[in-house]
């Protein structure tokens, strides 16, 4: 059991630190840099409508309904997937899952990672969302629990309420502090590493369904 | 690979090849002759193997294509692409240009998060690095996320010989790993393999591994796919300890992402108790905000999807969330090199999304193996000399053929989205090899070759099996043409790897004057290599 052994003694910070000071003997001028790309969605675009069509592109299944119908929306997707072991994270508002008649599984004390594996699917809200690429970011706060809750279990159902969704990618990051663990969903699990044909469904959540609430729900 | 090679007794390694007498580097460090990837031959030498093998050709021309037409509609998509592009470039330039002390600053930030930093000089620190954390925590195993430095480090050989198993996750690292195989592309690593080769693959090697695939797997993709995800999740559920890469690390927060499609890399960075993390010193960013331009460069230029559909970014360690131990391990390993040259610095302005491995009619022809590096196709033979020290020092025979894999067509350039001008970088570096080679640089001597490829070939059993196999291609495109040289004699181990095996003759012509004349001479309608560049140029560049 022979590791492998470093071949120089001393100082690798202080050593790597010189090297790269005299690498850039030249001075090189530190650039300003131009951000003339575009920060706001284009005029006129309805952000929630976008969304909508960007998740479906990447085949999710998106429901849109009103603040009294997301319970039904809920329970109704649940059943169809035949869901009985739910994990519902802390902080989800209780109307949610009102009609939803399953095990729910809590995360207090934390879940074991196998009883994870066991559940059938999992319900949360989301910090928030970007229309131009059909993406939902989830950072652990109310509603959404540590990532593996929503990263073991096969369906993930996620609400997405309309005032959360932003137009672009910069005014998401722009929206967003990593002061903890962000994780960005843009569709299914995927891979097209075979042949390069797109697989949905390898080791996240093979099904993403995402329910749009808004108090005047488009088509 | 985990597992030692089964049809292979062991080797004594064998020493490199002595430097050249009173050769110093440029700071005065001795240096080492890099061996090249598993034994690769010069460029065209390799090529002609891999020209030969018409299955690899005719999957690498169909993904490509693919691929390239996918990334046409994804880029067309933005009115901005350009003010993007120029501002992902400014911003690694700004990177560079402030290395040290962005490094200094992002040190800070992990820390203060309460992550832990090692800083390695080259490969074998950063392997020794890895290797220790892993038995302080009692592990025997770890999986992987895809990550191109784990791979340029060859971290899986070493945990292997520290008798630690290392699990790729990634469906096409893994199709590479159960196949005994090397990578072949970037972000695609298993591109030369077809549906029926990885069904035999998983059939014969997944039960080796761990879980066996099913009796009556089919070569249906969502099947192999299944077969992968069930094979898999008993070691994510168990495994203590994860090793990843990083796309990005933000200075200013001490934030890591990691950019990827299946959801291995969010098994890897949230269910382990242990998370390493081996990054190039050049993947920083200064500020959190400058992830807005790379978000949108990346995904568009890699996979060709306006986003991928998972991104994970953490900072340092999150109480009750994930890993409760991180470790950052920032490498050197040739890159401070890289920055000492004013013209070839732009190199590791690359974010490794491999558009121009997409677009290079060079690579579409003889795909990732003939460049012998982890870093095939245009990005590639411009990184690979100057990681391997090409601004210090002589190079080895194959590392100086990198810069002449290339028709000059400069579709890389109108694709990268950083703006990194591979043909200006490829015509400097041909300078440097033509200043340091001035007899000719690509002619190698064939017994030197012979020596310093051998004994590092023999280090290792998988580099051994797999040298085998392109050695077997070469010989017998050798003998269909009738230009062998026959065995080469020479002390043991060359005797015991070339006794029985011809060695095709070293080419006389450079790269470019034989890809015009083999490209004219085959079907007779074929274009020439910059003819045919010009037509194979990516939709969106046409003028």
């Amino acid at each position: 059991m022979n590791g492998p052994v470093s071949r120089h003694p001393g100082d690798a910070r202080a050593e790597i630190l010189e090297r790269l000071r005299a690498a850039l003997a030249d001075r090189p001028p530190v650039p300003d840099v131009p951000r003339a790309y575009r920060r706001a969605p284009e005029h006129g675009v309805d952000v929630v409508a976008l969304f909508a069509s960007q998740v479906a592109d990447y085949r999710a299944t998106v429901h849109r309904t009103d603040p009294g119908g997301v319970a039904r929306v809920i329970s109704d997707v649940l059943e169809a997937r035949g869901a009985r072991r739910v994990v519902v994270p802390a902080g989800m508002p209780d109307a949610w899952l009102r009609d939803a008649r399953v095990e729910r599984l809590t995360d207090d004390p934390p879940l074991a990672s196998a009883t994870l594996d066991g559940a059938d699917a999992v319900v949360t809200g989301c910090a928030l969302a970007i229309a131009e690429t059909g993406t939902i970011v989830l950072d652990g706060g109310p509603g959404q629990g540590r990532r593996a809750l929503s990263l073991v279990p096969d369906v993930h159902l996620c609400v997405v309420e309309a005032g959360r969704i932003v137009g672009t990618v910069p005014e998401a990051i722009a929206a967003l502090r990593p002061v903890r663990p962000l994780t960005w969903i843009s569709g299914p699990s995927a891979t097209s590493d075979i042949e390069l044909n797109r697989v949905e469904g390898v080791h996240g959540p093979r099904t993403l369904h995402v329910v749009i609430v808004e108090e005047t729900p488009g088509a | 690979m985990t597992a030692p090679d089964r049809e292979l007794q062991p080797l004594a390694p064998q020493p490199l090849a002595p430097p050249e007498p009173g050769a110093r580097g440029r700071a005065g460090r001795p240096f080492e002759p890099i061996p090249t990837y598993a034994g690769t031959p010069p460029f065209p030498r390799a090529a002609r193997a891999a020209l030969a093998d018409t299955r690899l050709r005719a999957n690498l021309q169909r993904a490509t294509a693919t691929i390239r037409a996918k990334r046409a509609r994804a880029v067309a998509e933005r009115d901005d692409w350009e003010a993007l592009r120029l501002a992902g470039a400014a911003i690694k330039n700004e990177v560079l240009h402030d290395l040290p002390a962005l490094l200094v600053q992002l040190e800070r930030a992990v820390t203060d998060a309460g992550g832990t930093v090692h800083w390695a000089r080259d490969a074998a620190e950063a392997n020794a690095i890895v290797t220790r954390i892993v038995r302080e925590h009692g592990a025997t195993e770890v999986v992987k996320v895809k990550s191109m430095a784990t791979e340029e480090i060859e971290l899986n050989e070493a945990l292997a010989e520290a008798g630690i198993a290392a699990w790729e996750t990634d469906l096409a690292e893994l199709i590479v790993q159960l196949g005994h195989d090397l990578p072949s592309h970037i972000l695609v690593p298993a591109i030369h393999r077809n549906r029926a080769e990885i069904r035999e693959i998983f059939r014969r090697e997944m039960a080796l591994a761990g879980r066996p695939a099913p009796d009556d797997l089919s070569d249906e993709p969502r099947e192999l796919a299944e077969a992968a995800r069930l094979h898999l999740r008993e070691k994510f559920l168990r495994a203590r300890v994860a090793v990843s890469g990083a796309n990005f690390a933000i200075a200013e927060t001490g934030t890591i992402a990691v950019v990827e499609s299946e959801g291995n890399g969010r098994m890897c960075l949230t269910l382990p108790e242990v998370l390493i993390t081996v990054m190039g010193i050049e993947k920083l960013l200064p500020r959190w905000q400058d992830l807005e331009v790379f978000l949108q460069l990346l995904p568009r230029s890699a996979t060709a999807e306006r986003m991928n559909p998972y991104t994970s970014m953490w900072t340092g360690v999150t109480p009750g969330d994930g890993p409760q131990a991180f470790h950052l391990v920032l490498l050197d390993n040739g890159r401070s090199d890289v920055l000492s040259d004013p013209v070839g610095r732009q190199a590791l302005r690359c974010i490794r999304c491999s558009a121009c491995l997409n677009v290079c009619p060079v690579y579409e022809r003889v795909g990732g193996r003939a460049y012998g590096s982890v870093y095939p196709g245009p990005i590639g033979a411009i990184l690979t000399p100057q990681l391997r020290g090409i601004v210090r020092h002589p190079v080895d025979a194959q590392t100086a053929s990198l810069p002449y894999a290339s028709s000059l067509c400069g579709a890389c350039f109108e694709v990268c989205p950083v703006r990194i001008d591979i043909p200006g970088v490829l015509v400097h570096l041909r300078a440097q090899v033509v200043r340091q080679h001035p007899m000719g640089p690509h002619v190698p001597e064939p017994d030197e070759l012979v020596l310093g490829v051998a004994s590092w070939v023999m280090e290792r059993p998988r580099r051994l099996s797999i040298a085998e196999r392109a050695a077997g291609l070469a010989g017998r495109v050798v003998a269909r043409r009738g230009g062998r040289i026959g065995a080469l004699r020479g002390p043991w181990p060359v005797s015991a790897w070339f006794g029985e095996r011809d060695l095709p003759a070293p080419a006389r012509e450079s790269f470019r004057a034989w890809w015009r004349r083999v490209g004219r001479g085959g079907a007779g309608s074929t274009p020439s290599g910059q003819e045919r560049s010009r037509q194979g140029r990516a939709p969106e560049d046409a003028p």
